[in-house]
């Protein structure tokens, strides 16, 4: 029947797609699933428990970004509120404007939820980036126009982990007057997430990727920014996010921007040391491989390779059996049949696009673990490379 | 998301490889998903007396390439002709839904190493419709 490998150790490298909740976080949640069940917004004690729990919560995630509470409107995660700033700007300006810039790189909340503007008569400029995955804020510069409304632009690349100038850009929106988004979600905790050094006017962040509970996140809102609330109802955060809070996910999100901001400086070090040890090994011990996306202005945690001559989910499977956990830009991995739009964007070529490998490193990564994975690939691209079509 | 049978054919691939001086050649590939496939078969008495395949792809397009070479060898080229991207997703007990289209190479392949072969000793391609 043949052999099938065995796995000695689990290791997660997706930390980019998820991560676990620390034991911190879902300690701080576990009340208010119990006894301080209460709804923020009523009048007795249970309410007023609460509220004072998501308001302490709203203190700490403030705190992270360097905004002030007011400014912060809690949301069911990443996703909505890259749609509440975005269509918000969108409906909120439409009578200045209805013209608005992003790249070509967004993740999908953002980059879907402008093809769904560009469905109503709206204008949508994709700026293009470099093949580091780096967007040129003179790019931005040119593209702007009288009836420009709003700038959206990752700050730290889910895919490629590549840091995108956000505090340049943020000049040019600021001398243009121009509200300038930022989605967050995988910078926040591994390097400064500002709200005042990058210039942002709002600013998408999660719970999920920094070891909070999922199906909660915030959107930061300058103040004096308006947007249009896109789930209406009560008057919940300030009337721009109506639905009675998710009080547990709220505390564990605000108990893990806690721990986040407290830990980030020692934690990036360690993963980009990490970081640097797996790119290497898997560049010098494997022919033919490439790193995707910036070498330096690079998340701490982020790998993504592209292997020639082999397929992402191939590899992929090979991993998991060995007790590793990955993803991969490839086609077969993707669930849409098309390799990741951003590899494409950065000008890599079908195959490799389709042969990239994501390793996203997090808190339980240790050197161990590296050895383990620079030990486990080599045999297995070895073996897909034999009965591959292509190849030297 | 791949069954037993899927996972043995995609770690323990039948038939890998390329035959030297093939009598036919078969290479398709699916740029919307990234699979390519290429098959050589040797052909005596009118049967697929040896076949290997070579695949840049997913678990679906290499147990499917694995699952083809071992369903028509040994077999007569009609018979071969007659297995379709149904039979081997049926033969490996099923597919993900999302991963049928991978899949279809794996036939396809067979089919055309089985037309370059008749091209080769000057018989008119066969059309065989689409039994898929």
């Amino acid at each position: 029947m043949g052999s099938r490998p065995h796995a000695t150790r689990s290791v997660y490298l997706d930390h980019s797609a998820t991560t676990p909740v620390r034991p911190e976080v879902l300690a701080a949640m576990l009340p208010y699933f119990g006894d301080k069940f209460g709804n923020p917004s009523s009048i007795h004690s249970w309410g007023r428990q609460a509220r004072t729990a998501v308001d302490s919560a709203r203190e700490q995630v403030a705190s992270i970004i360097g905004a002030t509470a007011s400014e912060i409107v809690f949301t069911s995660g990443g996703t909505e509120s890259d749609n509440l700033a975005i269509r918000g700007v969108a409906k909120s300006m439409q009578t200045k404007g209805k013209h608005l810039i992003t790249s070509q790189i967004e993740h999908h909340a953002v980059i879907n939820t402008f093809e769904s503007l560009a469905k109503d008569g709206y204008e949508v400029t994709y700026l293009p980036c470099d093949k580091y995955g780096l967007i040129d804020p003179d790019d931005v510069r040119k593209s702007i126009r009288k009836d420009t409304i709003l700038i959206s632009i990752i700050h730290g690349h889910n895919e490629v982990g590549t840091i995108e100038p956000i505090e340049e850009i943020g000049r040019i929106a600021k001398e243009h007057g121009i509200l300038f988004h930022s989605d967050a979600v995988q910078s926040l905790g591994k390097i400064p997430v500002k709200v005042d050094a990058m210039g942002v006017d709002l600013l998408t962040i999660s719970s999920h990727k920094i070891y909070g509970p999922k199906g909660v996140g915030a959107l930061y809102v300058r103040k004096g920014t308006r947007i249009r609330p896109q789930v209406t109802g009560g008057i919940h955060e300030k009337g721009l996010r109506a639905g009675t809070e998710n009080v547990p996910g709220i505390v564990g999100f605000g108990a893990a921007c806690a721990l986040a901001e407290e830990e980030m400086p020692e934690e990036s070090k360690r993963l980009q040391a990490l970081r640097d040890k797996l790119i290497n090994g898997i560049l010098s011990n494997i022919p033919d491989t490439v790193l995707n996306g910036h070498p330096e202005k690079r998340l701490p945690h982020n790998v993504n390779v592209s292997v020639k001559y082999v397929e992402g989910e191939a590899m992929l499977l090979n991993m998991d059996l060995l007790g590793i956990g990955a993803s991969s830009g490839s086609a077969c991995t993707s669930g849409s049949l098309e390799p990741s739009h951003v590899l494409l964007a950065m000008g890599i070529p079908h195959e490799l696009a389709h042969g990239s490998l994501r390793l996203t490193l997090g808190k339980s990564n240790t050197g161990e673990d590296i050895e383990y994975v620079l030990e486990a690939l080599p045999p297995i691209v070895e073996k897909l490379r034999a009965m591959s079509v292509f190849g030297r | 998301m791949y069954n037993e049978k899927v996972m043995d054919h995609f770690m323990n691939p039948r038939n890998v490889g390329e035959i030297e001086n093939p009598d036919g050649v078969g290479l398709v590939g699916n740029p919307v998903c990234g699979d390519v496939m290429k098959i050589t078969i040797k052909v005596k008495d009118n049967r697929i007396e040896d076949i290997k395949f070579k695949t840049f792809g997913c678990g679906a397009a290499i147990a499917t390439s694995s699952m083809v070479t071992e369903l028509v060898k040994g077999h007569t080229l009609e018979e071969a002709l007659e297995i379709s991207n149904r039979t081997v997703a049926e033969a490996l007990d099923g597919l993900p839904p999302q991963k049928l289209h991978c899949s279809n190479l794996a036939a396809d392949a067979v089919h055309m190493a089985i037309q370059d072969y008749y091209s080769k000793i000057g018989k008119d391609p066969v059309s065989n419709g689409d039994k898929s």
